[in-house]
């Protein structure tokens, strides 16, 4: 270690500069930070002075070879301490804090402190983080018992779910009342912005609700047809499909996607605009934001979704037609006459009086959370997420509740 | 007093170069910004950059860092062509160096002292418990107390998340720190208080600081020297006085203009 150069002796800034400096930044990881503990003085424990010599690279680099013995290091067993770093080869903010840490355990037990270096910077950088040390404690993320915490996240939850559905019925209120400008013109209804709206949300999904229905009706004639073979009744299986999509499996299909494919998008448009205080600006300006991008939002899908509706359920019916034509041997003109005369029209309304609900229900369940977002992009993208599922999840409650209501009334 | 020892350190430290850009030249499309730049960064000294809006200068900000890619030309950071660097060699150029962006750049997803932890996490292997005291260390270096380390960035004001931002930039102790418009947004005083932390931690750290600017008072209160861009090159650099001097339009309103009274005469 003595056979270091005078150049050695500075604040690790000159160091990159020029070859020296890349001999100098190769040894960070060749040379780790060392400490030589040497009592001094007469007798055993508490009557020594000890002299710390540092050595190596006192930098964040090196430091943690040191970190431990340092803080384990029983100053008790000593009367004063002395530093001296002036041979440490490099010396940073790491490494003050190291001598800064020391100073403050020996100020504590009221042992006399002491910090040399030949560099008079390095000895001010010591002084300075002494100097801006801001008293207090990082306060500790309070950690409760685990009883504690499902209780806690119980109430969360259940005052939260409560609070969405107050916000909700905001949303609805103020949305009826539209624009709402401030100079008194209420503005009407929005055509131009539900157009682009019903374009965005029900033109572009078409394609990908026509082809899932297609397969799923697909899917149920051909399983429905393999189990109704051992009874003889393969023409049955129009009526089970022709029944279970129109009442039930359409539109939950149909809601499903539309939650994850619009619901979502309403989720991110409405957070990122709330995020760039848009929304702020619309309601400086004058307007009504709710009115202005909820509104035309909500009628373009309760538009939208019983359109929608219908086309899953034609798309549904096609394949079930193709599938019963290729492995059953039921003719599209036989499937088509079973299904006239074997389901009362009825079925079909059932499933499409439900579209314009669970419209509602998605498109509001995206609003709220939607306003939700706060500062940062993992809210937004946690507020998405919690958009998506719950309207998956009360669009599949809501046609539970309608099951039951249908089968009570017995239509 | 910042002053004086800023004016005592130019002249002891030896004029080493530690950055240098030759001949940088950046287009978009047939938009040219940058047209064959030259400039130097010596150690230890403040460097403001000025220029008008649009002039280039965040562009040649991002080409240094390699974050924007340069049609032709050379960058020497710490006497290495930063481009020809690959791997190990790279990152040992990179923790030299730390950047407050404009707008902080703080990660959203992570508190002010996990922010700071990410370099040493990423570079270092330390104990969680060593990386806790010095991101400490660096909060108290930027003059923020204890209640701000376990914020997010989204319950910071303006002036924390520069001072939180500037944390992290220091998080692995840079010899050169590139400051994107420190000062603005903050409110004067603010600004003057931030323009002191940067001085004295060019003092007691050894910092090198390259700092684009448009505040007036910062560029007197802690400049060294000043650099002004105009049509894609360096138009002139010198101190501030030698600036009123300059035979140039738009470097005569910029600085003896109605806001920029305090520039001596």
């Amino acid at each position: 270690m003595a056979d270091h150069t005078p150049t050695a002796l500075t604040l690790d800034s000159d160091v990159a500069v020029g070859r020296v400096g890349e001999d100098r930044r190769n040894s960070d990881a060749v040379l780790p930070a060392k400490f030589d503990l040497q009592p001094r003085g007469e007798g055993g424990d508490n009557s020594q002075e000890w002299l710390l010599t540092c050595s190596g690279n006192w930098n964040i680099g090196g430091i943690s070879e040191v970190d431990s013995e340092l803080q384990d290091l029983d100053l008790n067993r000593c009367k004063a301490i002395k530093i001296d770093s002036t041979r440490a080869i490099s010396f940073d903010t790491a490494g003050a804090w190291m001598i800064e840490r020391l100073r403050l355990e020996a100020q504590a037990k009221g042992i006399p402190f002491e910090h040399v270096d030949a560099d008079e910077r390095r000895s001010q950088l010591v002084e300075v983080i002494e100097q801006k040390k801001v008293g207090g404690k990082v306060e500790a993320t309070g950690s409760q018992g685990l009883i504690n915490q499902a209780f806690d996240n119980l109430g969360r939850a259940t005052m939260s779910a409560a609070q969405d559905v107050i916000t909700a019925c905001y949303l609805v209120g103020a949305s009826i009342r539209g624009p709402q400008m401030k100079a008194g013109r209420r503005g009407g209804i929005r055509l131009k912005s539900i157009i682009h709206h019903l374009d965005q949300m029900g033109l572009r999904s078409i394609p990908v609700i026509a082809v899932m229905s297609f397969l799923i009706g697909a899917i149920i004639a051909q399983q429905g047809a393999y189990q109704l073979r051992y009874y003889g009744e393969e023409l049955l299986t129009v009526n089970l499909v022709g029944i279970l999509h129109f009442r039930e499996i359409g539109v939950l299909l149909t809601a499903v996607m539309v939650a994850g494919r619009t619901g979502s998008a309403i989720t991110a448009e409405l957070g990122t605009m709330k995020m760039r205080e848009e929304i702020d600006a619309l309601t400086v300006i004058g307007l009504n934001p709710v009115g202005v991008l909820i509104f035309p939002r909500l009628v373009a899908l309760i538009i939208a979704l019983p359109i929608l509706v219908v086309l899953s359920d034609i798309a549904g019916m096609l394949g079930a037609i193709v599938v019963s034509d290729l492995y059953i041997g039921i003719t599209p003109q036989q499937f088509l006459d079973t299904l006239q005369s074997g389901i009362s029209i009825r079925h079909f309304f059932v499933g499409l009086i439900k579209a314009p609900v669970m419209a509602v229900i998605i498109g509001l369940a995206a609003a709220v959370e939607g306003l939700k977002v706060e500062g940062s992009a993992e809210s937004l993208g946690r507020r998405t997420t919690a958009a998506v599922v719950k309207a998956i999840f009360a669009v599949i409650l809501v046609d539970g509740l309608f099951a039951i209501f249908f089968a009570a009334i017995g239509y | 007093m910042a002053q004086a020892a800023t004016a005592n350190q130019a002249q002891v430290s030896p004029r080493n170069v530690l950055l240098s850009v030759r001949d940088v030249k950046v287009s978009f499309g047939p938009h040219k910004v940058l047209k064959g730049l030259d400039l130097d960064v010596y150690n230890g000294e403040i460097l403001g950059f000025v220029g008008g809006s649009g002039s280039g200068k965040s562009v040649l900000m991002r080409s240094i860092l390699g974050l924007i890619n340069k049609d032709a030309g050379h960058v020497e950071l710490f006497g290495e062509d930063y481009d020809s660097l690959t791997g190990a060699d790279r990152l040992k150029i990179d923790r030299r160096m730390g950047v407050l962006f404009q707008h902080g750049a703080l990660f959203s997803s992570l508190t002010v002292m996990e922010n700071i932890q990410v370099p040493m996490r990423e570079y270092f292997d330390l104990s969680q418990r060593l990386m806790d005291e010095l991101a400490r260390v660096k909060l108290d270096l930027v003059g923020l107390g204890p209640e701000a380390a376990n914020k997010y960035p989204s319950e910071l004001s303006g002036g924390m998340i520069k001072r939180a931002s500037l944390a992290r930039a220091l998080a692995l102790d840079p010899r050169l720190v590139f400051l994107d418009e420190p000062t603005s947004g903050l409110d004067p005083i603010g600004a003057a208080a931030f323009d002191d932390l940067i001085a004295s931690l060019r003092d007691t750290l050894g910092l090198t600081v390259y700092m684009v600017t448009h505040d007036l008072d910062s560029l007197h209160a802690i400049c060294d020297r000043i650099a002004v861009l105009k049509d894609g090159v360096v138009l002139t650099t010198g101190t501030l006085a030698q600036m009123t001097e300059v035979d140039d339009p738009w470097t005569k309103a910029y600085f003896t203009g109605k806001r920029a009274r305090y520039v001596p005469k």
